[in-house]
């Protein structure tokens, strides 16, 4: 090759890193903003909001029984006396811990599983994902109430089960991701510095993969808390005297025709985060533009 | 095409199968049995009991005694409710499930179809962003908080309805739009995107290029390609659906069988439990697999892989 020709001097722009043009992008999208604004407000007021009203979620006043909303209890109390905002901010933890701990273990299982899929390919891949698909079409929620009813209610179990259930699309998602990665260079050098398997899929294929990962964790996240509060709402998730918002907006639904504020309120605030998540997610997803999370 | 069905029905006998094991043997290993009661029964009946029930044999023959019966359409007798048969409750308690989940579909198809097309057609007018809020409050209230509000709103407000029961064509209205309408929401975002990705096409311009009218374009050329994602999510709806049916039958204190399938749960009613984890799955499998059939007869390209 002849390199004698000087090369043009290059203007070098400043540099954009794709993830700072992302978030860019994320920050012009005013419903994702406001998504991820209200959740912040959200996971602040329940962490932080039963410190600063020093009440507890069981403090009874029987005297007192179930009062609209006014200036002592802003959101009113529930039959046994007790404040419904102190107990939504309470019911929030769970809510939200149970959102977040069940989408880690999904996360975990699907991710691992997707990429040894996509990164063995071949007849491993063909059976695991043929798994895959037989278990999308089986009625798993079924199986998670079994497991609730038989196996008493205990918080943990509510977890796995709840992760076990929601790991297949991330899977999906991570094996096409991970099957078009391989066949790129970087990859290809890595193999010939002698790098071994699993340093190749957790070191170079899933930090590109990152993207969609993030963006389906986000969505993943309102169908687990939907999962939970299906769950408490047949009497089959967190037990008394702990409570998520599904079980408050289950006493509501009970208690709704002298009580409305006690179905309102849980219901509303519950409603509002799975909206604030979905426009998250959307707008992470356009703002990464995924297109392999779409389906 | 008689080939691909074939083979897809021969592929859910394996998937049954396994359900059918893991249901039977999940069931036997946990605490408590159906006779467990607050009161122990004295030693001798409780025998009887287990010998009337074959639960006094080993389990690798009650296995397969049950997949014998099973193979002969019987469910086996129902543990909790004395002389009656899991077959005789199923066929009492299914219908108004089944009627509620086809009402549901109804609503979600009858909905959620025209909203997309129009939503697609006339992008980004207000009818457009209509329909996309609507779409997106209707997944992010779940139906166990739309329920209650519509039956505090319509029935207990305004008396127009009764708040539960299962009687005339009243009480059928309520539950079946709680279910519904989720449901509509995602068949509305689903008809959408498939519309928009097929209008850009080649073949819609040549159409167009052809004269037809814009009607004739959306209903004869692009709504056959542009329900390809609907028809790939109405397997997972209706399993959805059918899972669904629980929360409202208790809403609505409907007397299907999704009720008496969380009650036979809590009541270790084995039998029950089986039968009804069968049915549902079989229903889903089936219902997949049309799902599956209808895609492939409205997409071609799909009958070569």
């Amino acid at each position: 090759m002849n390199s004698s020709a000087p090369l043009p001097p290059v203007l070098v722009e400043p540099g954009h890193s794709p993830g700072r043009d992302a978030l860019h992008r994320l920050r012009q999208n005013r419903l994702a903003v406001a998504g991820g604004l209200t959740l912040i407000l959200l996971a602040v007021l329940c962490i932080a909001g039963p410190w600063v009203l020093r009440a507890t979620y069981q403090e009874q006043n029987l005297d007192l029984g179930a009062t609209p909303p006014s200036a002592a209890h802003w959101l009113g109390t529930d039959t046994l006396g007790r404040d419904l905002l102190v107990r939504l901010l309470y019911g929030g933890r769970i809510s939200l811990g149970v959102g977040l701990c069940a989408t880690f273990v999904a996360l975990t299982i699907g991710v691992v599983y997707g990429a040894i899929a996509g990164y063995v390919g071949g007849k491993a891949d063909a059976v695991m994902m043929r798994l895959v698909d037989i278990i999308y079409a089986l009625p798993f929620t079924i199986f998670v109430i079994l497991l609730m009813v038989f196996f008493g209610r205990n918080i943990i179990l509510l977890f796995v089960a709840i992760g076990a259930v929601e790991w297949l699309t991330m899977a999906r998602i991570v094996r096409s991701q991970i099957m078009a990665l391989k066949k790129m260079e970087f990859i290809e050098a890595a193999r010939a510095l002698g790098f071994g398997h699993r340093r190749i899929i957790f070191r170079h294929l899933l930090p590109n993969a990152f993207g969609p990962i993030i963006v389906y964790a986000t969505l993943t996240i309102p169908a687990v808390m939907l999962l939970e509060a299906f769950l408490s709402f047949l009497g089959l998730g967190v037990q008394p005297p702990m409570s998520s918002w599904g079980t408050l907006i289950k006493d509501g639904a009970e208690k709704m025709e002298e009580f409305w504020w006690l179905l309102v309120f849980p219901g509303g605030i519950f409603s509002l985060t799975l909206l604030s998540l979905n426009f998250l997610g959307d707008g992470l997803r356009d703002a990464l533009d995924v297109r392999a999370a779409k389906d | 095409m008689l080939r691909f069905v074939l083979r897809r029905l021969l592929q859910t006998i394996p998937v049954l199968f396994v359900i059918i094991t893991a249901t039977f043997f999940m069931v036997r290993f946990v605490p408590g049995g159906p006779f467990t009661s607050e009161k122990a029964l004295p030693p001798e009946i409780m025998k009887n009991l287990e010998a009337h029930y074959g639960l006094d044999q080993p389990l690798w023959r009650q296995y397969l005694g049950y997949l014998g019966r099973i193979a002969q359409g019987d469910l086996g007798p129902s543990f909790k409710y004395a002389n009656r048969s899991v077959n005789e409750i199923i066929g009492a308690k299914l219908p108004a499930s089944l009627e509620l989940g086809g009402l549901a579909l109804g609503v979600a198809l009858l909905i959620g179809l025209p909203l997309g097309v129009l939503a697609a057609v006339r992008r980004n007018s207000w009818l457009d962003y209509l329909a996309s809020s609507v779409g997106m409050l209707g997944i992010c209230v779940p139906t166990f908080v739309l329920g209650p509000l519509l039956v505090l709103f319509f029935a207990i407000h305004l008396g127009w309805a009764n708040a539960s029961g299962w009687y005339d064509w009243t009480d059928r209205v309520l539950p079946s739009l709680t279910l519904g309408l989720v449901y509509a929401a995602y068949v509305m975002r689903l008809t959408r995107g498939g519309m928009l990705e097929v209008l850009n096409q080649d073949y819609i311009r040549t159409a167009r290029a052809k004269g037809a009218s814009e009607t004739r374009i959306v209903l004869r050329h692009a709504l056959r390609g542009g329900l390809l994602p609907v028809v790939s999510f109405l397997g997972p709806a209706i399993a959805g659906i059918l899972t669904g049916s629980f929360v409202i039958e208790t809403i609505f204190q409907i007397p299907g069988l999704g009720r008496e399938f969380v009650n036979s749960a809590f009541n270790r009613d084995y039998t029950l439990v089986l039968g009804t984890v069968i049915l549902y799955a079989s229903l889903i499998v089936v219902c997949n697999l049309v799902a599956d059939v209808v895609q492939v007869w409205l997409n071609p390209k799909l009958k070569f892989e």
